[in-house]
């Protein structure tokens, strides 16, 4: 038996399958949404706030509309009779803004013309005068303030659809949430070592690279709608009840989507877009750039204190934490990314006494919403960096202090929950084994830190998936699922799934696009949810079909369907052996026909017991810091895909490695710097994400596969999880390195030559004192 | 309809993907709109718009271009190859083969971008090292892979370059 994480003996047994996408991809042919055209589709141009709080007083169109190739300029006063707001949680966001604007380039108006050169000439030509209100930037601010960002109630007709009541506003909290056990006062008392670690988690921007667009073609009677949007089903919900038409009349179709990370869950531009389509009765695209885009959507900020009490073996006897999200101008899904923080910050760590409490704050900049790992990076931030902080204090090697407060596999994270379904103990020790085994010897000029960090995820993989196998005359499938392909490889794998349930090769399987005309319903693709949820959904689906194959073998036969059975491929019926196509075939009469499978899941059985996994995280890096420009470099970056069985091992680690990727990016580059009321920052001159020369010199990239999970073949998710302890071991390592613990990232090189100062000054860490 | 001197639009004629094409284009539009927009040609992506993704990369006369900020009318005379002109026929490109194979790619926004950056550094230095590919490939941005299967893709297309000696369309030739 070889050890599941010897990263020389994964996955040789199997090969991985080519992407489906590869020739696509590679010929330029992939379809995007920033693609796609209609017949006589007109272009709108997005006017927007040029500062953060203030009341409109008027809206000045009349030059707009008189300009070349203009049809028409929308406003909040030309909706008509459509509905005014979205927001699948608070329905807070007005498609465009009502009375007052919350943010910088918050959308005022629409320009609507024949090319985009000619709407966006004209947007420059809509003037808006605006009263001043005090503008709210941070959350410390907000909080404090009596100005009320949303002074309304959103409990009306028009409220969210996903069960968390609004309340009228007291204050500028958008959401609160709170988790605890036990009596955390009275054991922090008794601790033999309290620790404490405070950190701010930077505004960040997910940058897809196709930023959101949408193309809306409406009708009487019916809405056609192309975007980039990684939840279809959940922007139809949104625009059927916009336009008070039924869901099966709101098509949202998405076709491949130019990067996602969670960035585009839920509803962007699509009712800006629909709406101006029904104003000038043509089809019409809404695109953005990246400012627009950084305009739209960002992930939520946070500022997190733990406290953590430990006993003198260094085991944990109490944490207590406060979360506070800048959560910006409109909830979307910070309510929900707040609840999973909550969940998530205290580790997978045996704690018997918890409290933590978190505050999502509304403030006046661009309003937040799921990113990648969703609320568990903010959490590990402080979490984490805390566990090194006290290993330090204790002197207790960091991964030993883990060790001994890991919760073992099975263990309860919180009570009412799956219990863990991974291995973290040995995770860890094989990230510290690869760890040491390439550590850089020491070199003039260069202060290097070696850190691991491990976080665990209560995937918010609702359990609510459906697909269909369609299986034709000559035996191959075609597979319907509304699972977006956003680079993930969830077409794929999917294919993958259904060719091993049916003993088909995968070239025989065909998988379409999303698109809520045809396929059916899906809860969303986020949470890493696709191989296990929906990859159960699929193998249903084909044992339904396997079902309805027998049955029509039965009734051809003329014998009972208990008399058939099936099995490696084919169909095993009065003695004969008899593929599936020859059963279909014969059923029919004809060379024609087919044989449908459904596949549901829902919260029920296997899938009854929420999470439907852990998605967990475990790396390690060591990093170099040049002395004198305080610039940090990843030397080696160390993964673990804990993915219980990686049925495409080659796209798990390519998640591993993209999402460890983007933690880099905001441990050392990327943040949305306001400055006064304005984002200064809104490019990628200025807003500085991974590139080519960045990458990590070594990246160590281990499978752990030890078939623990719900999923198809044992499998769990991945996606999120190895970005989810990036940000925090870069801290920790930085730290060690320079001798001082950082309480803000990015460590861009300006903060960390100033942590090298202030330690000469000061050292903190044992290493830098002595 | 302009008051000054300077013409709207003009008529351009230049080489794409070895046809000769001949449009009247708006000073005002750039390459990458008069590719994507006006002779569907979506293979070309724009992300940034300020030259600094290298996703609208087109070869113009040998050389990469960032399509998103040069303008239309300065392909007059030019030869252009996109990613659409790098197949022939059924057979792709050996850097479009080796970035399939290596699975260099995920959500691909980025991918059209990176072959013809790719095209383009293997004329100029048909045996890259490592260090030479990072270098070439530093203003070419992905979000999904973490670049390290970029890398092996394009160490890949080099030698399938080397073994096939596969002239590539558009590179190496003499600039007009």
């Amino acid at each position: 038996m070889t050890d599941p994480t010897d990263p020389t003996a994964q996955a040789a047994d199997r090969a991985t399958s080519p992407r489906r996408d590869a020739w696509d991809k590679v010929t330029g042919r992939a379809r995007y949404a920033s693609d796609a055209t209609a017949a006589n589709m007109a272009h709108a141009a997005v006017v927007r706030a040029d500062r953060a709080h203030a009341r409109i007083v008027a809206v000045d169109a009349d030059e707009a509309r008189r300009a070349p190739g203009v049809l028409g300029v929308i406003t909040a006063d030309d909706l008509g009779d459509l509905g005014r707001r979205f927001g699948h949680i608070v329905c807070d966001h007005p498609i465009l803004a009502q009375g007052k604007v919350r943010y910088y380039g918050e959308p005022v108006a629409a320009v609507v013309a024949e090319t985009p050169h000619e709407a966006a000439d004209a947007a420059e030509l809509v003037w808006v005068d605006y009263e001043d209100l005090p503008a709210l930037t941070t959350a410390t601010e907000a909080l404090a303030s009596e100005t009320l960002i949303h002074e309304e109630s959103y409990a009306g007709p028009e409220r969210g659809f996903l069960g968390v009541k609004p309340e009228a506003a007291a204050d500028n909290a958008a959401h609160r949430a709170e988790l605890g056990w036990g009596e955390v006062d009275a054991a922090l008392a008794d601790a033999a070592e309290t620790v404490e670690t405070a950190t701010r988690f930077p505004l960040v921007y997910g940058y897809a690279m196709e930023t959101y667009n949408a193309l809306a073609d409406w009708q009487p009677g019916g809405l056609h709608v192309v975007s980039t949007a990684q939840h279809p089903l959940m922007v139809r919900k949104e625009l059927a009840r916009i336009f008070s038409l039924p869901l099966a009349a709101v098509r949202v179709e998405v076709p491949y989507i130019g990067g996602g990370y969670g960035s585009k869950s839920y509803t962007k531009l699509e009712p800006l877009a629909a709406a101006a389509s029904w104003a000038v009765g043509r089809p019409v695209r809404v695109g953005t750039d990246v400012e627009g885009a950084m305009h739209t959507t960002r992930a939520d900020g946070a500022e997190v204190t733990v406290r953590t009490g430990f006993d003198s073996e260094g085991r944990i006897i109490a944490r207590d934490i406060d979360i506070v999200f800048d959560t910006g101008a409109y909830a979307d899904n910070s309510p929900l990314v707040l609840t999973k923080s909550v969940n998530r910050c205290f580790g997978p760590y045996r704690v018997p006494n918890l409290q933590v409490r978190g505050t999502a704050v509304y403030t006046n900049t661009t309003p937040a919403s799921s990113y990648r790992g969703f609320g568990a990076p903010q959490g590990a931030l402080a979490g984490e960096l805390n566990m090194d902080m006290a290993a330090e204090r204790l002197g207790i090697d960091p991964v030993e202090l883990r060790r001994r407060n890991l919760l073992p596999p099975g263990g309860t994270v919180i009570s009412g929950k799956r219990g863990l379904d991974a291995d973290l103990t040995a995770d860890l020790d094989a990230v510290a084994a690869e760890l040491d085994r390439h550590a850089l010897p020491d070199e003039p000029g260069v202060r290097r830190g070696r850190a691991v960090a491990v976080t665990a995820s209560d995937a918010g993989a609702s359990p609510i998936s459906t697909a269909q196998v369609r299986m034709h005359a000559d035996g191959s499938v075609t597979l319907l699922t509304s699972s977006t392909e956003m680079g993930q490889g969830s077409r794929t794998a999917l294919a993958e799934i259904a060719a091993r349930e049916l003993g088909l090769e995968a070239a025989a399987v065909a998988v379409g696009q999303s698109d809520t005309l045809y396929t059916p319903f899906e809860w969303t693709t986020g949470a890493s949810r696709t191989t296990t949820v929906v990859g159960l959904a699929v193998k249903a689906a084909c044992e339904d079909l396997q079902r309805r194959l027998r049955a029509m073998a039965a009734e051809s036969a003329g014998i009972g369907p208990e008399e058939v059975t099936s099995g490696g491929g084919s169909i095993q019926a009065a003695g004969t052996d008899r593929e599936p196509a020859a059963v279909i075939r014969e059923w029919f009469g004809a060379d024609a026909g087919e044989a449908v499978g459904i596949g549901i899941v829902r919260g029920h059985g296997e899938t009854a017991l929420l999470p439907p996994f852990w998605e967990i995280g475990a790396v390690g890096v060591e990093v170099a810091v040049d002395e004198i420009t305080g610039e940090v470099a990843v030397e080696h970056l160390v993964t673990v895909g804990d993915v219980g069985r990686a049925i495409e091992p080659d796209l798990v680690k390519g998640q591993d490695l993209g999402a460890a990727t983007q933690g880099l990016g905001i441990a050392l580059w990327e943040e949305m710097v306001y400055e006064g009321e304005q984002l200064t920052n809104p490019n990628l001159v200025e807003y500085r994400v991974p590139r080519f020369t960045d990458a990590p010199r070594r990246v160590t990239s281990l499978l752990a596969e030890r078939g623990d999970g719900a999923g198809p073949f044992g499998a769990k998710g991945a996606g999120e999880g190895a970005l989810n302890p990036v940000p925090a071991a870069v801290a920790a390592a930085v730290g060690r390195a320079v001798g001082v613990w950082p309480t803000e990232l990015p460590l861009t090189p300006a903060r960390v030559w100033a942590l090298l100062k202030s330690a000469s000054e000061e050292p903190q860490t044992a290493e830098a004192r002595a | 309809m302009t008051e000054s001197a300077a013409p709207a639009s003009m008529v351009i004629a230049f080489k794409l993907n070895g046809r000769r094409v001949e449009v009247l284009a708006p000073v005002r539009l750039t390459a990458a709109e008069l590719l994507r927009d006006r002779l569907g040609l979506t293979g070309t992506k724009v992300s940034c718009g300020i030259q600094v993704c290298g996703a609208c990369t087109v070869l113009v006369d040998g050389e990469p271009a960032s399509s998103c900020c040069l303008l239309a009318v300065d392909l007059d005379g030019t030869e252009v190859v996109t990613v659409e002109g790098l197949a022939r026929r059924r057979e792709l490109h050996p850097v479009q083969e080796a970035f399939a194979a290596a699975n260099a790619l995920q959500c691909g926004y980025c991918t059209p971008g990176f072959v013809m950056m790719t095209v383009a550094l293997l004329a100029a230095n048909p045996e890259p090292d490592r260090a030479a590919v990072r270098e070439w490939l530093d203003g070419n941005l992905c979000r999904c892979t973490g670049y390290a299967p970029i890398e092996t893709a394009v160490m890949l297309a080099a030698d399938r370059t080397a073994e096939t000696e596969r002239p590539d369309p558009g590179v190496g030739r003499t600039a007009s």
